[in-house]
């Protein structure tokens, strides 16, 4: 088994670190906002944990760059000093916050979706790999019992806030499948061991998704386009704008330091 | 849903690392134990203060009123061979 290249590695790695931070910064945006003060704590808590699992993906991102090329950007330069085509992030996470409904239910695609994935990668034959996985698993597997609980209650909750929920997974549904599309770097990791086929992930997924939307008694939304491109650092619109509240201290004062 | 303010109140019990009782740390607001559980999770547990957690409705909790403080606790201190400060303890013997 030949190892994957440095350069396959580094771009999963990144993959892997930007979509919980895109995503950790729109939970932040929650904060002092939320429906309630305990729920307000919870969410941003969410966010944290997203941000403690991109930073380890980005100091391994940062090793394997040094390896590579002798001249590696740190966890700040990856995080903060990277334009909006650069980001690997899915265009999911950068969806704005919208009510809470479209808060939860883009949790709630993102949230199943990565404990597929980490449970596949906590048996990474990459040694760092399979630990990161196997610390954010932990995480994520809180984050996905939160959410389910949320899209139940909400779902199946009042006529208002079902209509909500049912809106928000219309909206979002093109962007659920996008973490199961596969292309060159996953085939290279894929060879090597390091990483699962993700496409095969896609059908647990959806039953996953199916059984707690059949509690929340939301109806899975039929069309099954998946919008890509954030994989190829083609994203929304609404990257930009996050981007450039999220890097703007570095941007203006670079290498600040209180 | 209802407002927050709506929402009943549960206070939280967590017993930490090496504590051997639940101790009464706050409370919080949630529609239902499981929400007061996960709600007590996030506010109470974040900085591995525990590794159980009991929640119960305030409104399950029965107070002694101050009024009665004297009837209930007074007489305690007057008696002191209720308090068995005379005998000498091992060191073996903890949690006393």
């Amino acid at each position: 088994m030949t190892p994957a290249p440095d350069r396959a590695l580094f771009q999963y790695l990144l993959r892997q670190a930007d979509s919980p931070l895109i995503l950790a910064q729109r939970l932040c945006e929650w904060i002092g906002h939320g429906p309630a003060l305990e729920e307000d704590i919870a969410l941003t808590n969410v966010g944290l944990d997203l941000l403690g699992q991109a930073r380890m993906w980005f100091a391994y991102a940062s090793e394997v760059e040094a390896r590579m090329s002798g001249n590696a950007r740190d966890e700040d330069a990856l995080a903060f000093r990277r334009d909006a085509g650069e980001f690997r992030n899915l265009l999911l996470v950068e969806q704005p916050n919208g009510d809470y409904a479209h808060t939860i239910v883009r949790q709630f695609l993102f949230d199943h979706a990565q404990w597929l994935l980490l449970s596949q990668l906590a048996r990474s034959s990459d040694a760092r790999v399979a630990a990161i996985a196997a610390k954010a698993l932990k995480e994520v597997t809180y984050h996905v019992e939160r959410s389910d609980d949320w899209v139940i209650r909400l779902g199946d909750g009042t006529a208002e806030s079902h209509r909500r929920m049912q809106r928000a997974l219309d909206a979002l549904w093109m962007y659920g499948g996008e973490a199961f599309v596969v292309d060159d770097v996953d085939a290279a990791l894929v060879g090597a061991g390091i990483a699962p086929d993700a496409a095969a992930l896609r059908a647990p997924w959806l039953a996953r998704i199916e059984a707690v939307l059949a509690d929340a008694t939301l109806a899975r939304p039929q069309d099954d386009f998946v919008q890509r491109g954030g994989r190829d650092g083609r994203h929304t619109e609404h990257l930009g704008h996050l981007l450039s509240e999220m890097q703007f201290l570095q941007r203006s004062y670079p290498d600040a330091r209180w | 849903m209802s407002t927050p303010g709506e929402w009943p109140l549960w206070e939280i019990f967590i017993r930490s690392q090496h504590g051997l009782a639940h101790k009464h740390v706050g409370s919080l607001h949630a529609v239902d134990a499981a929400m007061a559980m996960q709600n007590a999770r996030d506010v109470y547990t974040r900085r591995n203060e525990g590794v159980s957690i009991w929640v119960v409705r305030s409104m399950d909790i029965h107070a002694s009123s101050p009024d009665a403080r004297d009837a209930l606790f007074a007489p305690a201190n007057d008696k002191i061979y209720r308090h068995p400060t005379f005998f000498p303890m091992p060191d073996e013997v903890k949690h006393l």
